[in-house]
């Protein structure tokens, strides 16, 4: 099979030329037929997405893919920009493309009377682009230029329906609070080039222990507050409900998308590039787990409070999404807070020892962002189902839809229990685990997070009676339910999550350990760029 | 050794005056200076990170001696990159600033948006 | 945005082959000399921009239409990411410069040492200088141009 194993070779860099290649070929195709180019982006789509899978096999059996631009081995010192591919990484390239396959395929009907399409189809395709090339680089500017693609073009989605003033002052303020996160990202990257005189996230990974400086620890705390202003961590998160709430609803999907591939690069930076820090110095790494688990508590009260007093649909979801986002931070912080004691060695290194539940943390945070993309991706798409249907968002005006849009109750249900960790669905599983691990830390915490997700439960309850349930209006009479190709999408993400709540092992064992153990372990990360001479 | 350090103090200033626009003045159009002001001072901090003290331009044919020490090239790419994208980002928020001032017809920051 | 005086147009007239000769000079020496596709290409949008601003924008709507450039940049930006696929196809590593040691086509590898700089060196380089520099030079045109459409109408109006 030598045409496979070439294509299984060279498909990092496929996989994210593939994207960027259709995106700037769909203006010319929709020159000259409208319906080729939808199929042309959901077949381009669709090999993209087979391509992540036939990686995602192949990474999970046999280890790192690494990838070295314009050369075949690197002779030169590390020069190259590398694509490096390991298990957390595919775990987020798989995420990211099944959720722009599934809102492509939902944009066939829900934006088929928007004009400017071609556009349209040109942005998505370079965000998917964008995010994949964030989740499969090694590289720490190439990990910037692609967090700015991705920020230009979601920011452009965002106010794709230019008639309504709310949707551009969103697409301001979000590409306002990108562009300062991301050029105090590429502040940081230059103090640690300036350091180091390399970009490499391998080689900086094992020169950072070393000897770490003053600017080292400076570039440490921009990297982490600059990609947590862009995961939408409390003190930053004003533009959240704007830009999930405003926007069309199967743009606020691949949004929230980019945001957990910002959440990916906090996870990169604390574990693989600082993991030699965080392994050997015991205060760091308590001080700066403690910080985030605050913050974490921050954003789960305080989306979850202003979620109750809210009155638009989508407004609603995406503060719920804030809240999720605290539970992912929650597991990040007590995986670095609970580190307990150090033991020094004869040859100067120390190993910090963390105990056994903060290793489940990470595994439960990493978990809900597979689940979480899930089920908020299910909740806006069927918000954006309601809006297709009856052209109102406000909940005051909306009520006895379940007669009418039977399909799309269901899907609701179904999203409603998966957010709030109900048992049969996939939400229960990551938030059992951090429930479980958080509370070995401090119970406060576990507190805290179970009340969050009571409470959450009780606003989609109270959002579900309101929409769907109650005796019906006279305007939403003829209403019909949505047409098939929304319909597919969201029954798709439905499967998926019924899917992983019946069988969480499945899931868990294959995908997320895996991609835990490749975290919290970075020396095979370093060796397979720079130990064995590529 | 003050002469070499005086591009870091140009950065510092410009990255404060741009975090001063950006946070203390109302109109859009200020807020869009400061944030290019801030990308300008991170591109100078780029490209004043290749200068080694004594060092020649670093292209292979024709060096002066092989002893002499380079100054770095990366840099320079890494500058230009980010320069272009400085260009994107600020067509993108200066469009978005027409359609916003034909919507609400101010450019005050407090008067537009507007939802609890 | 309307139109400026007959001296401002006369001496743009005078002024823009030379801009335009520069630029394209600035985007096919970016090998031997300072510049490159995205240098060059900016030299000559502004030079473009001149035109539009000294023959105001009313002119400038009725010769060039929006979706005519969007043509020649997604014809650059194909160039570009073809170019990386053919070193994928023709040397086996993605981005490969595939045309280095062949005589023609740019691929001459230059001689050691202290020599006139020659153009028909450096292999792919010369041609995705090429293809950035149009989708350049459509794309900041076309920035400009869709401005000068913008606040046409907000003079007109409020």
């Amino acid at each position: 099979m030598n045409f496979l194993e070439t294509i299984l070779i060279h498909s990092p860099p496929l996989i994210v030329a593939i994207p960027l290649l259709a995106a700037f070929l769909t203006p010319l195709i929709g020159k000259l037929n409208e319906k080729v180019r939808n199929g042309f982006v959901i077949l381009c789509l669709l090999a993209n997405t087979s391509l992540v899978f036939y990686l995602a096999t192949d990474v999970l059996n046999n280890g790192l893919h690494t990838y070295i631009f314009g050369a075949k081995e690197s002779t030169l010192p590390i020069v190259r920009i590398f694509f490096e591919v390991d298990e957390i990484g595919i775990l987020m390239a798989v995420i990211s493309s099944i959720l722009s396959l599934l809102v492509v395929i939902y944009s066939w009907s829900f934006m088929k009377k928007s004009t400017g399409l071609s556009k349209y189809y040109t942005l998505i395709l370079l965000l998917t682009a964008g995010m994949l090339g964030m989740e499969l680089t090694g590289d720490m500017f190439n990990f910037f230029v692609f967090l700015e693609i991705t920020s230009i073009s979601s920011c452009a989605l965002i106010a794709f329906w230019t008639d309504r003033g709310l949707s551009i002052d969103a697409a301001f303020k979000y590409i306002v609070i990108s562009t300062i996160g991301a050029l105090f990202v590429l502040f940081a990257v230059a103090l640690l080039y300036g350091q180091y005189n390399a970009l490499n996230m391998a080689f900086l990974a094992e020169s950072i222990p070393v000897n770490f400086t003053f600017i080292d620890k400076i570039a440490l705390v921009v990297l982490l507050a600059a990609l947590a202003m862009k995961a939408g961590i409390v003190p930053m998160h004003m533009w959240l409900p704007d830009a999930y709430g405003r926007a069309p609803a199967a743009v606020a999907v691949v949004v929230v998308s980019a945001t957990l591939a910002s959440l990916y690069g906090v996870l990169r930076i604390c574990f693989t590039l600082y993991g030699g820090i965080f392994n050997s110095i015991y205060v760091s790494s308590q001080a700066i787990g403690g910080f985030i688990v605050i913050l974490a508590i921050l954003t789960m009260l305080i989306g979850v409070l202003m979620a109750l007093r809210q009155s638009d649909f989508k407004r609603l979801i995406a503060f719920s999404a804030l809240a999720e986002v605290g539970y992912m931070f929650l597991g990040v912080g007590t995986r670095l807070a609970s580190a307990t004691s150090v033991t020094s060695y004869t040859d100067g290194s120390s190993m910090v020892t963390f105990p056994a539940y903060s290793k489940t943390a990470l595994a439960g945070s990493v978990f809900h962002i597979f689940n979480d993309a899930l089920d908020i991706g299910l909740l806006l798409l069927v918000a954006g189902a309601v809006y297709y249907a009856t052209k109102e968002t406000s909940m005051n005006k909306l009520g006895g839809l379940a007669r009418n849009m039977r399909y799309t109750t269901v899907f609701f249900i179904i999203g409603l229990l998966a957010v709030s960790g109900i048992p049969p669905m996939n939400g229960f599983a990551s938030k059992l685990i951090i429930y479980e691990s958080t509370y070995q830390l401090n119970p406060l915490l576990s507190i805290i997070a179970v009340l969050s997700s009571i409470m959450l439960l009780a606003v989609f309850v109270k959002v579900f009676h309101s929409v769907f349930l109650g005796p019906s209006q006279n305007k939403f009479k003829d209403t019909v339910d949505v047409p098939k190709s929304m319909l597919i999408s969201m029954a798709v993400i439905a499967g998926i999550i019924v899917f992983i709540g019946l069988f969480p092992n499945i899931v868990f064992d294959n995908l997320i350990s895996p991609a835990v153990d490749a975290l919290v372990d970075n020396s095979e990360y370093i060796s397979s760029v720079l130990g064995g001479g590529v | 050794m003050m002469a070499y350090n005086l591009p870091y103090l140009a950065v510092v200033a410009l990255v404060i005056i741009g975090l001063y626009a950006l946070l203390f003045r109302r109109n859009l159009i200020k807020m869009v200076i400061g944030i290019t002001l801030i990308e300008s001072g991170v591109n100078l901090f780029l490209i004043t990170l290749g200068f080694r003290k004594d060092s020649v331009a670093p292209i292979y044919t024709g060096a002066p001696s092989s002893k002499s020490v380079m100054s770095l090239p990366v840099p320079q790419a890494l500058t230009l990159t980010s320069i272009v994208i400085g260009v994107a980002v600020l067509a993108l928020m200066l469009t978005l600033v027409i359609h916003l001032y034909r919507h609400y017809g101010t450019l005050d920051s407090g008067k537009i948006g507007g939802e609890k | 945005m309307t139109e400026m005086s007959k001296i401002v147009k006369t001496i743009t007239n005078i002024a823009f082959p030379f801009v335009l000769i520069y630029g394209l000079y600035v985007i096919s020496h970016g090998h031997l000399t300072p510049g490159g596709g995205f240098q060059g290409g900016a030299v000559v949008a502004s030079g473009l921009a001149m035109i539009l601003v000294a023959y105001g924008s009313n002119w400038a709507i009725k010769k060039v239409k929006e979706k005519d450039l969007s043509i020649f940049e997604s014809l650059g930006a194909i160039g570009f990411i073809s170019l990386a696929i053919l070193g994928l196809i023709f040397g086996s590593v993605f981005f490969k410069n595939f045309l280095t040691g062949k005589e023609i086509l740019f691929g001459k590898i230059p001689e050691f040492g202290s020599t006139i700089a020659n153009i028909n060196t450096a292999g792919v380089i010369p041609w995705m200088n090429f293809a950035v520099g149009l989708k350049v030079i459509a794309g900041l045109f076309a920035i400009v141009l869709v401005m000068a459409y913008g606040t046409r109408h907000l003079k007109g109006g409020a």
